[in-house]
């Protein structure tokens, strides 16, 4: 080992109390950074799947402006079309047809606007997990004809339990009245509030007869294998679709462009998060400061026989800069360590957040949530530790360089 | 050939309002092998005059060459190089990075110099074992006695073959046969190795193994003494 490294080393040691506490605050920040990285990422993670699951899937294939306008016309007019072209294009998983009319709704004695979603029982349980939500009464299968599955909060508010029935009242896509009366099937508990509380599902092909919908949709809903080839498989079915003319109306959205409230929140919270993490780093670094300036000054005079036996000002501060940042790598490899020995803890185990944050609450998430350890969460945190610790020990360490050998020496 | 060349050098230091002149235009030349020993009351100014000839410190005006180069226009990197090469340090106390052993305390210089690790082991035993230090490589300066500490020191000063080595009171904190062993021994490096050495010194034993005596008196050489011997 070279006589610098183990100078450097051997400095390092001569306070040990001093020395652990600093390398402690170090790997304390950095750890505290692996883990709360990896929660929110891992908090994001749920909150997209369950987002993508329960509603918007990832990519849907709509009329251009129906997301803005939700306007009934505005349909896709051949869905099997679409279809063929889905069952050809590579990732896809699955996909499923909706039609959707904002129509009244009323039990007895309430009346509730809400989202009609007309959808087809047998493709609809691949795209989303609804069908393993119902939670009195049970799903709806190909056979069903005026029946209807209602948001938990909705059957609430409108005081129905399965069985009972419900008079559904909007117009028709040709502007006619659509009126109809479904019995409730079943009731059913997404982990979305809001969407629990505004939406009930019909049969599509019931749906497509009361709101004179022809063979038209509103929505082709497409699963991929994961979230990393959706970009893929969008751009894949934007070009088969552009090959027909009569297509040209049609356009592909993806989960980013479907729930762009979702990205805000995330990217909201992301941020705050941050600036947190930065006041954080920014107090460890302060007494980080503090410790090498400490450790320093009480060897003035050592640097003084250094420079006295010809040690250059740019050596010692080398020599300086080399016993910091060893010092902060080892408690970085030990924060780092433990923090994702930690995170993978609660990621086997999960960490129960009943009665969470909003965010969370509103984006499906009310249990179980598993942090996800990556190379992101892993390193982004302790590598900003190790750049601002390395700046404020930068400080000492050019401080000397105005040093005078004669006062230097001076120095008790 | 004179290794030091000092002309006219005037040295104020300002105590709080008062200011004092430590050195009134002192000229002193060293030439090569000479043992020469500096002395004088407390405050009269030995300290600042090796200070400066080691270019630790600055002298206000005058001149100062040490292997033939002139000081004037040396920045702290280039003074230090200097030092490295050509200048060897002893002080009266603290000499020593106490973190590293006697073997590495000497080698370090020659870390700075350049030499390559094999060398600069086999350099730093030698040397150790010439001022006395068979078997004490591995000791961290705290387990040394104060003279062996001193011992290092000047195997340090004298390891990579400096034009001069500046002592400053080196024998002040050893009892008196410490301290003559230590002189013993930087006489043989002398008399052996044609080091040259400048002492300050109060101390009586110093000035009479000195073959050259400077004694300065208020910032002014008031007699310079080479004895026949
Ligand atoms: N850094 C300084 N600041 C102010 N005054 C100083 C400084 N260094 C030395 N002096 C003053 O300069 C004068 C000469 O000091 P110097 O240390 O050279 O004396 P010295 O001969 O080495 O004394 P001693 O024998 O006690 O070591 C003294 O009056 C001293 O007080
Ligand atoms: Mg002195």
């Amino acid at each position: 080992m070279s006589i610098d490294i183990k100078m450097a080393w051997r400095n390092i040691w001569r306070n040990p109390r001093r020395t652990i506490i600093t390398i402690s605050a170090i790997a304390f920040a950095c750890l505290l950074l692996v883990f709360m990285l990896s929660f929110q990422f891992g908090s994001y993670e749920t909150m997209i799947n369950s987002s993508i699951k329960i509603h918007a899937g990832h990519l849907q294939i709509q009329a251009k402006e129906y997301q803005e306008k939700q306007n009934i016309r505005m349909v896709v007019p051949n869905p099997e079309e679409t279809g063929r072209i889905l069952d050809n294009v590579l990732y896809v998983e699955s996909y499923t047809y909706r039609a959707k009319a904002f129509s009244l709704v009323s039990s007895k004695n309430r009346t509730y606007g809400v989202m009609v979603i007309g959808i087809d029982p047998s493709r609809e349980k691949m795209v989303s997990t609804i069908k393993n939500s119902i939670r009195q009464g049970s799903y709806l299968s190909m056979e069903d004809k005026n029946q209807a599955i209602v948001g938990r909060l909705l059957a609430k508010n409108l005081g129905v339990l399965p069985g009972d029935e419900l008079t559904i009242m909007g117009q028709g896509r040709d502007g006619s009245i659509a009126a109809t009366v479904v019995s409730v099937k079943g009731i059913y508990a997404s982990g979305i509030d809001e969407f629990d509380r505004s939406s009930i599902q019909i049969p599509l092909t019931v749906f497509q007869d009361v709101y004179t919908m022809d063979n038209a949709v509103h929505e082709v809903v497409v699963i991929g294998d994961s979230l990393r080839n959706i970009s893929k498989i969008k751009k894949n079915v934007q070009g088969q679709l552009k090959k027909l003319k009569e297509n040209e109306f049609l356009t592909v959205l993806d989960w980013e462009e479907l729930m762009p409230g979702l990205r805000q929140g995330i990217e909201m919270d992301l941020t705050m998060g941050i600036v947190f993490y930065l006041l954080l780093i920014i107090v460890v670094a302060f007494s980080i400061l503090n410790t090498f300036l400490m450790a320093i000054f009480e060897r003035t005079k050592e640097f003084g026989v250094l420079m006295a036996i010809g040690t250059t000002p740019g050596r010692i501060t080398k020599l300086l800069l080399i016993e910091s940042i060893s010092l902060t790598m080892v408690g970085i490899i030990a924060g780092i360590f433990i923090g994702s020995l930690l995170t993978l803890f609660f990621q086997y185990h999960g960490i129960d957040l009943s009665g969470s944050s909003e965010l969370l609450a509103q984006y499906g998430i009310s249990g179980m949530i598993y942090p996800k350890l990556s190379l992101l969460s892993a390193l982004s945190g302790p590598f900003a530790v190790f750049f601002i610790t390395v700046l404020a020990a930068l400080y000492p360490a050019l401080k000397i360089r105005k040093l005078q050998p004669v006062e230097a020496m001076l120095h008790v | 050939m004179n290794i030091v060349e000092c002309t006219e050098i005037n040295k104020t230091y300002q105590q709080g309002k008062v200011e004092v002149q430590a050195l009134r235009g002192i000229s002193l030349n060293i030439k090569k092998g000479g043992f020469i020993a500096l002395a004088g009351p407390s405050g009269s100014g030995k300290t600042t005059l090796l200070n400066i000839i080691g270019g630790l410190d600055h002298a206000d005006s005058g001149t100062v060459n040490v292997d033939g180069q002139s000081f004037d226009k040396m920045n702290q990197s280039q003074l230090a190089n200097l030092r490295l090469h050509s200048i060897g340090f002893v002080f009266q106390s603290y000499n020593l990075i106490p973190v590293l052993s006697a073997a590495e305390n000497v080698e370090f210089v020659m870390l700075l110099q350049g030499i390559p690790a094999a060398e600069r082991q086999g350099r730093a035993r030698t040397i150790l074992d010439d001022v006395g230090l068979k078997d004490k490589y591995d000791r961290r300066p705290a387990e040394l006695s104060g003279g062996q500490q001193q011992r290092v020191a000047v195997a340090r000063a004298i390891v990579s073959n400096p034009s001069i080595v500046l002592a400053d009171e080196p024998t002040a904190n050893l009892d008196s046969k410490t301290g003559q062993g230590l002189l013993e021994m930087m006489k043989k490096m002398n008399v052996e190795k044609k080091v040259t050495f400048v002492f300050s010194t109060h101390d009586q034993m110093v000035m009479d193994y000195a073959r050259r005596l400077v004694l300065i008196h208020d910032g002014l050489i008031d007699n310079d003494l080479v004895k026949k011997n």
